[in-house]
């Protein structure tokens, strides 16, 4: 028994399965990082006083960690346009590039962390805190996800391109489209925080 | 190269000549949809029964409070029942975890995750869902989320005791059974989304050829619905779990107002909080929620009433638009759960209109039901009483909703009694008759055997008579301005003292609706074995395709010894030109 | 067909760097406004309104949703209703209040931050 329409578009809807299922998930991501933009807003709304981020928070390494995520996004569909073009070795290349992208995020959040630790700003230090380690703590957890789906179809998970390209390039576009919805919260998430 | 459906099942001609799988994979693990709707069920149907007797406790405390609980009361434990006579913290306790029992570990699992997993798939012609291994993670996320509810209810200070609404800042400052509610919740949110997901693409991209939208069971529409309300209304929950988390267990405030003082303390946080945003991000979940409750049994009444009148569904195209225009504004009416919390005119006029305009589509579909009774030959069939049972139950519950979603009458009747006999004859007397509908309806489909029809009938009746003698009398209470959620029924309030002693009459319909409960669970257990075996898969001489199409239980790889091709809409009874009197979905003309 | 195809994902290619360099631009607008003087409403709309542009870019054609079937939309724009209401219903809540009226937002112009 084979579920249909895995690998090949279904007619009518145009769509295979998988990508209708990331847009679905992608929607509700939406409301989930739409819930803690509204806390921002009526928590900020509410308050008698509220930071300008950039006093607090590290403007120019957050510049470059957007930067930073901003070529990832390059680079992943660069992965599958190679992908496309039946050009596995090319792939890998771009592929492993969005990955080193996720882990230069993932240093520069660290580095931002740790000084905020050491000048004592935890989340428990006021509201305009704790949204904002709430917020980045979120989609850094979400950048980590897909940089084990990228380690995953680095590495065992390669081994599909072989047996089966297309739904291997189907998963990798997949995998694209959730990496490039990290990067869109990322592009509402940097001006919110470190600019207003 | 397209991969049609044969085309698919031609290249892989071992499909059917496989290893077998081992007892884990079969029946623990399986990512079959019909085996994981079954665990749904028994999972469910344990929860829901344990959320009715935390419920029977709180009865004997609300007839006679402050007396020793007999037989039981010694078991509780010291802190719950000292003496035997339960604490009041254990009486909220009792409160907060019947209600998130019964919404989230029963009640929806059971319709969504039973009977949607088990039906949707054969009903549109579909070999399994879209996404199987999604979808055994998905029971596996909930399993463990209700064992973590279970579990807070023997850590210090015991389970939840803040409502099943968790208000911030009490929950905030609560003990640790509310963090365990919190990580439960987590777990039962993550079960319900990767479950949605995989609901809207089955149900989009694998249905049968000749299946389109307008030829749908209404079931199948009811859960499409339903599956979007959960996809799109449960993060925000999430994240508000996440946040309330935070708070407990990091030390932020946000839910935490400055300058909270508890018990002559001042609590020891940031402040800068809100407990209003809690609710906002609750009831923003929680009331599209309740359409995910009342949806599905809906569609389970469509199809019975359909099937016992043998002619179509009066209304099908006004069924549909009604019940996407409802899932719709479902998003828009829930602060109306919140007309209390001081919000001014504008808003609360906001939310009152647009609570009104969603009882319309509530009015078409009951309408289209009762209409479709007009003129059928009724067939009095087990399911088709509980179908029958749910409609003027329901008519009850959605009219009592209207003094409450009226922001003026809503002042006197908030929080009391009257609310919870409306919520409860829409989900007890509502939505549990049609789940019992179903389950008599779809049994023979799952087993090959029918359930008992004596047994059946007295269950019904023990239990629709019952079920009026616990709830009715809490519109009398309400209305004489009884709270809800007190510990001892209202002993202590003057104006409490003339509806009291219908609290000994609730408690009596309660502990006589879990008798009633006997004849089910005999028969339920005794038929899987003893049951008369059906002689063919169409029990009940259905339209529909997980009748028509698949044998009694369907075949265990595939569902359908032949792929389906659906010719025609979904409840084409008594239609001419069929030897049979009825024209099966997938029947091609005049067979 | 693989020619064509190979001109089709090349023409793709120029797209994407175009946005990169959009993205790039961009988002130096944005902090270059950030130090410039305006009011907080002022600066809420245009970072908002930046950050618009950027998104739709990424979503368009990253994501190529500019080519993307009809049913997607009808799933983000739902999305895209029920996430303003959220945004914006309990905001209109707060705002609306009886009794004491709210902090106008002007009061949050103060740089330091307060620790209660």
């Amino acid at each position: 028994m084979q579920i249909p329409y895995t690998v090949d578009v279904r007619p009518d809807t145009g769509l295979y399965n998988a990508k209708l299922g990331i847009w679905l998930f992608l929607a509700s991501e939406v409301m989930l990082f739409g819930a803690l933009f509204s806390t921002y807003i009526l928590l900020r709304v509410a308050a008698p006083v509220w930071p300008h981020g950039s006093d607090i928070l590290n403007v120019p390494l957050a510049t470059v960690n957007t930067m930073v995520l901003i070529t990832s996004s390059v680079t992943m569909v660069m992965t599958w346009v190679a992908l496309k073009l039946k050009q596995f070795g090319r792939a890998r290349m771009w592929l492993t590039l969005t990955f080193l992208c996720g882990v230069g995020f993932m240093v520069i959040k660290s580095i931002e962390y740790s000084a905020k630790f050491s000048h004592h700003l935890y989340p428990s230090t006021n509201t305009f805190m704790a949204i904002y380690f709430t917020l980045t703590g979120l989609h850094g957890l979400h950048v980590l996800g897909g940089m084990l789906v990228m380690a995953y179809f680095l590495g065992p998970g390669a081994r599909m391109w072989n047996t089966e390209p297309e739904r291997y390039t189907n998963r990798i576009e997949v995998l694209g489209l959730y990496w490039h919805f990290v990067d869109l919260v990322w592009i509402f998430l940097f001006p919110v925080l470190y600019l207003l | 190269m397209s991969k049609s459906p044969e085309a698919v099942a031609a290249s892989h001609p071992h499909a059917h000549g496989h290893h077998e799988d081992g007892f884990l994979r079969k029946y623990v693990f399986s990512i079959d949809h019909k085996v994981i709707g079954v665990q749904y069920a028994l999972t469910s149907l344990c929860f829901l029964f344990f959320g009715f007797t935390l419920m029977m406790l709180m009865r004997w405390q609300l007839a006679y409070p402050g007396s020793p609980i007999p037989l039981i009361g010694a078991l509780l434990g010291e802190s719950a029942a000292p003496g035997g006579i339960m604490a009041p913290e254990f009486y909220n306790s009792l409160g907060a975890m019947h209600g998130t029992i019964m919404v989230f570990l029963g009640v929806v699992p059971l319709a969504v995750g039973a009977f949607g997993n088990f039906v949707v798939p054969l009903q549109i012609g579909a070999p399994d869902m879209a996404f199987p291994k999604l979808n055994m993670a998905s029971y596996w996320c909930f399993l463990p989320g209700g064992l973590v509810m279970l579990a807070s209810f023997f850590v210090p200070g015991g389970a939840a005791n803040s409502g099943w609404t968790s208000y911030a800042p009490l929950s905030n400052i609560a003990t640790t059974g509310q963090t365990l509610w919190l990580f439960g919740m987590v777990l039962l949110i993550t079960s319900s989304l990767l479950g949605s997901v995989n609901f809207i693409v089955t149900i989009i991209q694998l249905r049968a050829r000749g299946l389109t939208y307008m030829r749908f069971p209404f079931f199948v529409w009811a859960q499409l619905v339903t599956s979007f309300l959960l996809l799109l209304a449960f993060p925000p929950l999430e994240a508000a779990g996440v946040l309330q988390l935070m708070d407990r267990l990091a030390g932020t405030s946000f839910f935490l107002p400055t300058g909270l003082v508890v018990s002559g303390v001042p609590v020891d946080a940031s402040g800068g909080g809100s407990p209003l945003l809690w609710q906002h991000l609750f009831w923003f979940l929680a009331h599209p929620e309740v359409y995910v409750l009342i949806l599905p049994a809906m569609g389970i009444v469509a199809e019975i009433i359909a099937n016992n009148t043998r002619k179509p569904l009066w209304g099908y195209k006004s069924l549909v638009y009604s019940v996407i225009f409802l899932g719709f504004m479902s998003f828009i009416v829930w602060a109306h759960h919140m007309f209390m919390t001081g919000m001014g005119t504008t808003i609360s006029n906001f939310f009152q209109t647009t609570t009104m305009i969603i009882s319309i589509p509530s009015v078409v579909i009951l309408s289209a039901l009762f209409l479709s009774l007009w003129g059928g030959s009724i067939r009095y069939t087990t399911p088709m009483l509980f179908a029958l049972g749910f409609l003027p139950m329901f008519g009850i519950g959605g009219l009592t909703g209207l003094p409450l979603g009226l922001a003026a009458s809503d002042i006197h009747l908030h929080d009391t009694y009257y609310v919870i006999g409306h919520f409860h004859y829409v989900v007890a007397p509502g939505t549990i008759l049609a789940l019992f509908a179903g389950i008599y309806y779809w049994f023979p489909k799952v087993t090959g055997r029918k359930m008992n029809e004596t047994l059946g009938k007295i269950h019904f009746w023990g239990t629709i008579v019952c079920m009026n003698i616990v709830f009715m009398p809490m519109f009398i209470q309400g209305l004489a301005g009884v709270s809800r959620r007190l510990y001892d029924g209202g002993q202590q309030y003057a104006h409490a003292q003339g509806v009291l002693e219908w609290n000994v009459v609730m408690s009596m319909g309660a502990w006589t609706l879990a008798l009633a409960q006997i004849p089910f669970f005999i028969n339920f257990f005794r038929s899987i074995r003893k049951g008369e075996k059906v002689k063919d898969g169409n029990t009940w001489e259905a339209t529909t395709l997980e009748w028509t199409a698949a044998p009694s239980p369907p075949v265990a790889h595939g569902n359908f010894p032949v792929e389906p091709v659906v010719y025609r809409g979904p409840y084409e009874y008594s239609a001419p030109g069929f030897a049979q009197g009825y024209a099966p979905q997938n029947a091609p003309e005049k067979a | 067909m693989s020619e064509s195809h190979a001109h089709d994902v090349s023409k793709h290619v120029k797209s994407y760097v175009l946005v990169f360099v959009g993205l790039a631009v961009l988002t130096a607008v944005t902090v270059w406004i950030a130090g410039l003087q305006h009011t907080v409403m002022a600066g809420v709309v245009l970072a908002l309104i930046i950050a618009t542009i950027k998104g739709s870019m990424v979503a368009s054609f990253f994501m190529h949703l500019i080519s993307e079937r009809k049913g997607i939309y009808w799933v983000l724009a739902l999305t895209a209703i029920f996430f303003l209401a959220l945004i914006f219903l309990p905001l209109g809540a707060f705002m609306d209040q009886q009794g004491t009226p709210l902090h106008s937002t002007g009061a949050v112009e103060t740089s330091s931050h307060h620790v209660p």
